[in-house]
C-alpha cells in the first residue's frame, strides 16, 4: 500500500530525470521536478511540449499507446517508483486519478458513471452506493442540476456539466491525486469558472496537476507552475513568481505572448 | 458586380444535356435492377404462396409446415377419379380398397406431405452456427482489436482472415468433411477401426475418428465458413467505440477485461449483432458445405426424435438426451430445394412442394433477420447515448 502522501518530506511525485520516447522521436528530455502535495501544479507550455505526456506517464495510461516508452529516469508517486514490475496497477490509477481534455462519460446512467469507479472495486452496497454519488456530485455541485434525473443519460448533461460529471466520477473512488489535462479547453467561460472555482475547493483534500493552455487560468487557481519548451523543463516555481518575475528569458517571453 | 446579367441563362446549352442524360442513365439502371429483383421474388410469390396460403381459415397451410416429407402417390381410382396423396395416405387408401382398385399411378419423391424435417434442419443449423461463430469470432475479435501488439505479424494474420471470407463454400464443405466428419475428436469406451488416433484416458478413450455426418459437425463446418465476416465486422465494432471509454475505465484502476466487458463490449454489441445478421442468411442459405457433412435428402424423423431418454424420462433425462440431437444427420431447405430442382422432373404434381420450399426458405430467412434485427435495436436502446 502506498504511504500517506500529505507526509510533507516526501512529495506527492517525484520526477528525475525522465527520458520519454515515441518511437523514435523523443518527447522528453531529462525532466526532473517535484510536485507537491495537496496543492494545484500548473503544466504550462506550447502545444507538443510534452507537457501532457508527462502527466500520462503519472498513472501509466500511456503503456497503452503503441511505441510510447520511457526510456531513462524515475517516476516516484509517495516515493514508490511506479515502474517496478511489483507495481499494483489498478492501485495506482486508482490513487492517482485522471479527468480528460475532451469530457468521456460512459453511455450509461449519471449514477452508473459515479458508482462505476466503486464497483470496480468490488462495493456492492446500495446506500454505500448511494451515498458516494450523493456525495460526489455534491463536491462537484451537479447534485441539484440531476439529483431528479440520475437515472437519466450522462449524455443529456451539457458540455460543463459533463465534465463536472467526470471529474466527481474521478474522486468517486477516492484517489490522492488528481491528474487533469486541459479539462477546459472545450468549456464556455462560465462552465471554465465552475471548474475552477471547483479546483481550488478540492486543493483541501486532493494533490492537483492541470496541464492548461489558458496562461489566465494557471494564474488563477494554481499554486505552482512549470513551463515545458520542447521537451525540456524551462522553469518550475511559485506560480506569482513566475507570472511576475520569471528568471528564464523564455518563460518571460512566452507568459508575455512572445510565442507559443 | 460587372455584368449581371451572366447570372440568368440563355438559350440552349450542352452542359444541361450531359446532367440530364447521366441521371437518367444511373436513375434507369437502378429501377431495372429493383424490377428484376421484384419480378423474381413476384414469380415465388406467386408460384410458392399457394403451397403455404390457402382462401379458408387458418389460411396457412399447416401441414406444409408441419409434417414431414414423403413421397407423393397420383392415380385413378375405378370411377376414373384423379387422387394425390403422400405415402401413408396411399397406403391407408389402398389398405381400405386395395391395390387392385389404383390405376395409372405415378409417384413423385419428394414431393407429397410438408416440409417439417427441412425447415428444423436449417433452424439448428443456422442458430448453432451463428452461435459457434460468434463465440470464437468475438473472443478472435476482442484479442486482435484489444489484446495483440499492432505489428506486421498482426497485420498477416488480418488480412490471413479476410482473404478467408473469399474461399469458396465448397472448400469449406470438404474441409469441414476432412476434419469434423473424419478427424474431430470424441470421448468414446470403444475407439472405431479408422481412428487416426486413440488416446487412453483410464475411464474412456479419447479417439480421433470425427463426428460422422452430422448436426454438430455441419454446424461446425457453417461456422467456419462465416467466421472471418464475423471477426472482420467484431473487429470493426469494437475499434469504433470511443478510445475515450477505455481511459476512462482504466484510469479509474479497472483492469483490462473489466474495461472491455463493461465499457467496450456492450458499446460494440449492436454492430456485432448487425454482422450476425448477414452471417445468418449466408449460413443458413449455403448448401455446399453442408452436403458432406450434415444434410440427408431424405430423413423420416426429425432430429429430436428416436433420442433413447428412457421410460417416461423427467426434465432432466430430456434435457440431456437432447444432446443426442447434435450427432443425428438433418434435412436442411437448401439442400432439400437443391433436391426437388435437381434430382426429381418437374411436373404439375411437384410445383407445390418444389416453390412452396423456396418460398418458405424465403420466409425464414425475412424472419431470422427480422428477429436479428429487433434484438439490435433492443440491445441500442438500452445505451444511454
Amino acid at each position: 500500500m502506498v504511504s500517506d502522501p500529505s507526509t510533507p518530506a516526501v512529495p506527492a511525485i517525484e520526477v528525475e530525470n525522465l527520458r520519454f520516447h515515441y518511437g523514435t522521436k523523443q518527447v522528453l528530455h531529462d525532466v526532473s521536478l517535484s510536485i507537491p502535495a495537496k496543492r494545484i501544479t500548473a503544466f504550462i507550455g506550447p502545444s507538443g511540449c510534452g507537457k501532457s505526456t508527462l502527466l500520462r506517464c503519472f498513472n501509466r495510461i500511456n503503456d497503452r499507446i503503441p511505441g510510447a516508452r520511457v526510456t531513462g529516469g524515475a517516476i516516484r508517486v509517495a516515493g514508490i517508483d511506479i515502474a517496478r514490475p511489483d507495481l499494483d496497477l489498478q492501485m495506482l490509477r486508482r490513487r492517482v486519478g485522471m479527468v480528460f481534455q475532451k469530457w468521456n462519460p460512459f453511455p450509461k446512467t449519471i449514477y452508473d458513471n459515479i458508482a462505476y469507479g466503486l464497483r470496480i472495486h468490488g462495493e456492492k452496497s446500495r446506500s454505500t452506493l448511494d451515498d458516494t454519488v450523493e456525495h460526489c456530485l455534491k463536491v462537484v455541485a451537479l447534485w441539484d442540476d440531476v439529483k431528479d434525473r440520475l437515472k437519466s443519460s450522462a449524455f443529456g448533461l451539457s458540455g460543463g456539466q459533463q465534465q463536472r460529471l467526470c471529474i466527481a466520477r474521478t474522486i468517486a473512488v477516492k484517489p490522492d491525486i488528481i491528474l487533469m489535462d486541459e479539462p477546459c479547453s472545450a468549456l464556455d467561460p462560465l462552465s471554465t469558472l465552475k471548474v475552477e472555482e471547483l479546483l481550488l475547493d478540492l486543493k483541501k483534500d486532493y494533490t492537483i496537476v492541470i496541464v492548461t493552455h489558458n496562461l489566465a487560468q494557471a494564474s488563477r487557481c494554481s499554486d505552482e507552475t512549470a513551463f515545458f519548451y520542447l521537451g525540456n523543463l524551462i522553469e518550475h516555481g511559485e506560480t506569482m513568481q513566475m507570472f511576475t518575475a520569471p528568471r528564464e528569458k523564455r518563460t518571460e517571453s512566452y507568459i508575455s505572448g512572445g510565442f507559443g | 458586380m460587372d455584368n449581371p446579367e451572366q447570372l440568368i441563362r440563355g438559350g440552349f446549352r450542352k452542359g444541361a444535356l450531359g446532367e440530364t442524360f447521366v441521371k437518367a442513365l444511373l436513375g434507369g439502371m437502378t429501377w431495372a435492377i429493383i424490377a428484376i429483383a421484384l419480378m423474381i421474388f413476384g414469380r415465388m410469390f406467386r408460384a410458392g404462396a399457394p403451397a403455404l396460403f390457402k382462401s379458408e381459415a387458418p389460411y396457412v397451410d399447416v401441414g406444409f409446415l408441419t409434417d414431414k416429407n414423403e413421397t407423393l402417390h397420383v392415380f385413378d381410382d375405378a370411377e376414373g377419379n384423379r387422387h394425390q396423396m403422400p405415402a401413408s395416405e396411399y397406403h391407408r387408401w389402398t389398405d381400405a380398397h386395395g391395390a387392385d382398385a389404383v390405376f395409372n399411378e405415378q409417384t413423385f419423391a419428394y414431393s407429397g406431405g410438408g416440409i417439417a424435417g427441412p425447415i428444423v434442419g436449417t433452424a439448428l443449423l443456422t442458430l448453432l452456427s451463428v452461435g459457434l461463430a460468434l463465440f470464437f469470432g468475438v473472443a478472435a475479435a476482442i484479442y486482435l482489436s484489444e489484446y495483440s501488439k499492432q505489428g506486421k505479424f498482426i497485420g498477416w494474420v488480418r488480412l490471413a482472415i479476410l482473404n478467408l471470407a473469399g474461399v469458396p463454400s465448397i472448400v469449406f464443405g470438404l474441409f469441414g468433411f476432412a476434419v469434423f466428419v473424419l478427424a474431430a475428436p470424441v470421448l468414446t469406451s470403444v475407439p472405431a477401426d479408422r481412428s487416426l488416433l486413440a488416446i487412453p484416458l483410464g475411464f474412456t478413450w479419447l479417439s480421433f475418428e470425427g463426428w460422422n455426418s452430422s448436426l454438430i459437425a455441419g454446424a461446425a463446418t457453417l461456422a467456419c465458413m462465416i467466421l472471418p465476416v464475423i471477426i472482420t465486422a467484431s473487429e470493426e465494432s469494437l475499434k469504433a467505440v470511443p478510445q475515450g471509454f477505455r481511459e476512462a475505465s482504466l484510469a479509474l484502476g479497472a483492469t483490462r477485461w473489466h474495461t472491455i466487458r463493461k465499457c467496450v463490449l456492450p458499446f460494440a454489441m449492436p454492430g456485432i449483432l448487425t454482422s450476425s445478421v448477414l452471417s445468418l442468411a449466408r449460413a443458413a442459405g449455403e448448401t455446399a458445405p453442408i452436403m458432406f457433412t450434415a444434410a440427408v435428402a431424405a430423413k423420416d424423423t426429425l432430429p429430436w426424435e428416436g433420442l433413447a431418454a428412457g421410460e417416461n424420462p423427467g426434465l432432466w433425462e430430456r434435457f440431456t438426451s437432447s444432446f443426442g440431437m447434435l450427432g443425428s444427420q438433418v434435412q436442411a431447405l437448401p439442400y432439400h430445394i437443391y433436391t426437388l430442382a435437381a434430382r426429381i422432373p418437374t411436373s404439375e404434381y411437384t410445383q407445390r412442394a418444389q416453390y412452396g420450399s423456396v418460398f418458405v426458405f424465403l420466409m425464414m430467412i425475412f424472419l431470422f433477420s427480422a428477429v436479428s434485427i429487433v434484438l439490435r435495436n433492443r440491445v441500442r436502446s438500452k445505451l444511454k447515448w
